[in-house]
């Protein structure tokens, strides 16, 4: 039995590495600093490690060369999930690059949201070490953030100490729209977040009603979706009057119709509030299953983020055309491979398209595929690298146990190279 | 496999070769002396007629790491106008201003390039930068890491801590974020900027910390001269782009107290305040200061007209430029108590009176320093322009007629504020070859590179000889890489992949009693795991590190 430490997690998407784990043999046990999300994501036992072709257990050369016959010839493969390491995804990009695949990232969708605000305006954005030593006032934004990432305000808002805040336990937090499940947000003090409480579907309104009070218009209206214009005036003038505001939102949590201009909103408050003289930024959520991982890797190998087509031999990027269920919906795919690393209980979408899926040991699922092929879960089972949400810090994942399981990257170039 | 290069016209300045007829011989992928055993040669080239240089060197390039990432993410309709197809040994991807890594690759060995240098490695997003460059294939890579705006350095200095110390955290951040240099950007700026600072003079105090950017300059060029690293420190100044910046850069120069300092695209810090428009050039001080200090060198960071996007460390500065962003979309960032980094589109226009000026405030530059082996041919891809315009840039130093033709087309203004049009000076190859070989190897301290005497790797560049020097450097006959046939008429023919140049500078190990304790209470990341290990460049199976040599005790 041994003892590994300061082990980076995949999971949480906010990159703690201060996990001590307990390895004896294939069991895996958290003992220090582990929370709901990472520690069964890392405890969860190994299931299969064979491969499987029609339901039968076989060779994983005999997988990967079934693998590469079924997507043999096929017009439009499409290459879903994108839930892996660094290496998997070059691996990925590599095997979709040979067969005219398109490549969508599973939280494309949300992701989505940031990303045509990104590009059709742009935005001002910090990382955690910004936040953790300077945010004086952080605004949550219509996100259960505790939620996300259980450890978030015990590391970084109320960690003990800060090189440029008297206390961190004065920092002042506001939610917007939800409220918290929990909490967490409570300072050490005892001083309870504000909560401005409105639907999902008011932000819009909500977010352009402050958007339009920091730029100091004047607005006739008392109150919006059930918030005081008063309250949202408070907050407005607390952006102004904060030596390192952060605002904060989850697109996950953003379900609804064109919340990219929603997204787009609070990036231009932020913009205006340092065009207005004070420092501000925006945090989006992210970084779970691989996302910024895959958004990365396809940034730079594309020129795209993880939603293109090779099927012209080049990638094209289309945010809308080549989501994976429009495409199964529409017929446009002809076969279907499913790469989910890190998450067992994330089953392939519903398809009679020949199926292939490179997945964490232990999926059980609702139709067994043409080929299973079942791989090590990267910072677990093998060493690579995965992006925090921040997108700037990429942690360096650790082997913990010896399982035999191949990584995603392994099975993808033994698929491609028999293409 | 014994090679021969036969009848070339030789140019190679680090061995005084100008321009003559000799045979090249290359085994096992360097460059060996002529066989005297009589041995058979496996494969001859016929290169009589062509000029033969070594691989070149951009000493100055963004090629990895996350804001170029980031200046992909924000251009997908720059990408869409510029498709790379598949080949069936060359990946597909997209190109224009900030080309996808493989496209970058390729594109710089078709040019004749094998070895590129990332001047902005920021140490918290070096594995990206490393990961990138490791999908960049053929030409070799190396990074300057980031230092000047990280608040460790700003606390040591604030704290007087000894110069020894402030070695060890130098030394120990580039060993752990594997560079071959040191760079600062906007010293101090970056981190002036978090506490709302929106300029920093030379000698102004950052708010929080009692540091000036003079101070920073002058303690990180010691660090680097007292730790023997090649590179001289490798300085973004103050002040990018402000009318009037040519003071600052002047007292830059100045202020190093003759310690080796390398100012990078210097074009963006020689500007004057003159004129109708308040914005005239400051060319021919700068030159002149270069001219006179021999511890200074110098790359220009030419701009040249059309759509681009700037990244860079300089989130002070990017935040001020934002205005000028075209298309109007722009990104800025802090980063990590490291640093921080903007990127903002710019669409550089002819008829633009600043932009004109711009144009020819960097040719004013290249031709009026007189040391070729002091400065550098960078547009600074891609700030200036995407490196894909270097031939025309070559055109425009070793044609005046051409140069002058181009000169009438750009805004009349500009026109009367420049005295391009007086300049006679054309570069010659021999100067060429030096300013993008033999001067880069020297000025990034590389052992064995940008030479073509037996020993050096056979990094070797053949093109065809032509009066117009656009076409000539567009489209090589020839390109080897460690000996290695890469390209022929400008296309890929073979992929290969380069080495990571690197240095390790000692240091004591002691340091790690300070930064442990920092990283826990502050920092995100665990000491442990911030470091980046060997096998993070090589467990790829193409990667590779080549460490070289200190230049011995300082």
């Amino acid at each position: 039995m041994t003892e590994i430490t300061e082990v980076p997690s995949p999971f949480c998407g906010i990159g703690t590495d201060d996990l001590s784990i307990q390895v004896d043999g294939a069991t895996l046990k958290v003992i220090a600093n582990g929370c709901a999300v990472n520690t069964p994501a890392f405890e969860q036992a190994i299931a299969d490690t064979t491969p499987r072709v029609a339901g039968q257990s076989v060779s994983l050369e005999a997988a990967t060369s079934r693998a590469a016959e079924l997507l043999r010839g096929t017009n439009q493969p499409l290459i879903g999930g994108c839930a892996t390491d660094v290496n998997g995804m070059r691996a990925l990009l590599a095997l979709a690059d040979k067969s005219g695949a398109v490549v969508d990232n599973l939280n494309f969708n949300n992701a989505r949201r940031n990303l045509l605000a990104l590009q059709d305006s742009g935005w001002i954005n910090t990382t955690l070490a910004e936040l953790k030593n300077r945010c004086d006032l952080l605004l949550v934004v219509g996100t259960d953030l505790e939620a996300f990432a259980p450890r978030f305000f015990e590391k970084y808002l109320w960690n003990e100490e800060s090189m440029f805040l008297d206390s961190t336990a004065n920092r002042e937090i506001i939610y917007l729209g939800k409220a918290p499940s929990g909490n967490a947000s409570t300072a050490p003090t005892g001083q309870k977040a504000t909560v401005l409480p409105c639907a999902d579907a008011d932000l819009p309104d909500v977010a352009a009603v402050l958007s339009a009070l920091v730029k100091g218009h004047i607005l006739h209206a008392q109150n919006i979706a059930g918030i005081a214009i008063n309250d949202l005036q408070a907050v407005a003038d607390k952006l102004k009057a904060a030596h390192y505001g952060v605002v904060l939102w989850g697109a996950a949590a953003l379900a609804f119709d064109q919340a990219e201009l929603t997204v787009q909103t609070l990036c231009s408050i932020v913009k205006d509030l340092n065009q207005l003289g004070t420092r501000c930024s925006g945090f989006p959520l992210g970084g779970k299953e691989g996302d910024q991982t895959a958004n990365q890797v396809c940034g730079w190998t594309t020129g795209y983020p993880a939603r293109v087509n090779f099927a012209r031999g080049y990638p094209e990027y289309d945010p809308y055309l080549y989501d994976t269920q429009t495409l199964l919906n529409n017929g446009e795919a002809d076969a279907l491979v499913w790469v989910q690393a890190f998450n067992s209980g994330a089953l392939p979408p519903k398809t009679d398209l020949p199926t292939i899926v490179i997945g964490r040991s232990g999926i059980k699922f609702e139709k067994e595929p043409d080929v299973f092929i079942p791989v090590g879960t990267p910072g677990i089972d093998h060493s690579g690298h995965a992006y925090r949400l921040d997108n700037v810090v990429a942690i360096r994942l650790k082997k913990l146990r010896d399982s035999g399981l191949p990584s995603t990257a392994e099975v993808l170039t033994a698929i491609e190279q028999a293409l | 496999m014994l090679i021969k290069l036969t009848g070339g016209t030789v140019y190679d300045p680090a061995s005084g070769i100008d321009g003559q007829q000799q045979d090249i011989f290359v085994q096992d992928g360097r460059i060996i002396d002529a066989p005297k055993d009589g041995r058979p040669v496996d494969r001859e080239y016929d290169l009589r007629g062509k000029v033969v240089m070594s691989g070149a060197i951009d000493m100055h390039t963004h090629i990895g790491g996350g804001k170029g990432n980031i200046a992909r993410t924000l251009l997908p309709e720059d990408h869409r106008m510029d498709p790379v197809q598949r080949t069936p040994i060359t990946r597909s991807g997209n190109g224009h201003a900030m080309p996808s890594t493989y496209v970058a690759g390729y594109r710089y060995a078709e040019m004749g390039y094998t070895a590129c240098f990332e001047p902005a490695v920021l140490p918290i997003n070096a594995r990206q930068a490393h990961m990138e460059m490791g999908d960049t294939p053929i030409v070799d890579k190396g990074g300057y890491v980031m230092l000047g705006s990280d608040d460790f350095l700003l606390r040591m200095m604030t704290a007087n801590k000894d110069q020894k110390a402030i070695n060890d955290y130098v030394a120990w951040t580039l060993n752990a974020a594997k560079g071959i240099g040191i760079k600062v950007v906007n010293a101090g700026g970056i981190n002036a900027f978090k506490f709302n600072q929106r300029k920093l003079d030379l000698d102004e105090q950052n708010s929080h910390y009692a540091v000036t950017p003079r101070q920073i300059l002058q303690t990180l060029a010691r660090a680097v001269q007292e730790l023997g690293i090649t590179h001289p420190l490798h300085v973004h100044g103050c002040n990018l782009g402000v009318p009037g910046n040519l003071e600052t850069t002047l007292n830059t120069i100045q202020g190093i107290d003759g310690l080796p300092m390398h100012l990078t695209h210097i074009q963006f810090h020689s500007y004057g305040k003159e004129g109708d428009f308040k914005f005239s050039s400051g060319a021919a001080q700068i030159a002149e200061a270069i001219n006179q200090n021999k511890n200074i060198t110098a790359d220009v960071g030419q701009i040249l007209f059309g759509q681009t996007v700037t990244a860079s460390g300089d989130n002070m500065r990017q935040h001020a430029n934002h205005r000028f962003a075209s298309p109007n979309k722009w990104v800025c960032m802090d980063i990590e108590c490291d640093a921080g980094c903007g990127v903002v589109p710019f669409k550089y226009k002819d008829q633009n009176f600043v932009n004109a000026l711009q144009w020819a405030i960097g040719l004013e530059i290249f031709l009026l320093v007189e040391d070729p082996w002091r400065i550098f041919l960078t547009t600074d891809h891609p700030n200036g322009a995407p490196f894909t315009s270097y031939p025309h840039l070559i055109r425009l130093l070793m044609d005046r007629s051409f140069r002058n033709d181009m000169l009438a087309t750009i805004h009349p203004e500009a026109q009367k504020m420049t005295t391009l049009a007086s300049i006679e000076r054309e570069y010659t190859l021999n100067e060429i070859a030096i300013m993008t070989r033999a001067g880069a190897a020297r000025i990034i301290g590389l052992k064995d590179r940008g030479a073509l005497s037996a020993g050096n790797w056979a990094d070797i560049t053949v093109y065809t000889e032509n009066a117009d020097r656009q076409t000539m450097f567009t489209k090589p006959d020839y390109v080897f890489k460690d000996g290695e046939l890469v390209v022929k008429d400008g296309q890929v023919v073979k992929v290969t992949w380069g080495t990571t140049h690197i240095v390790k500078p000692d240091y004591d190990l002691s340091i790690e009693k300070d930064l442990k304790p920092y990283f826990d209470k502050y920092l995100t990341m665990k000491l442990g795991n911030f470091k980046i290990s060997d096998d993070e460049i090589s467990e790829d199976g193409r990667g590779s590190l080549t460490a070289h040599p200190l230049r011995g005790a300082a």
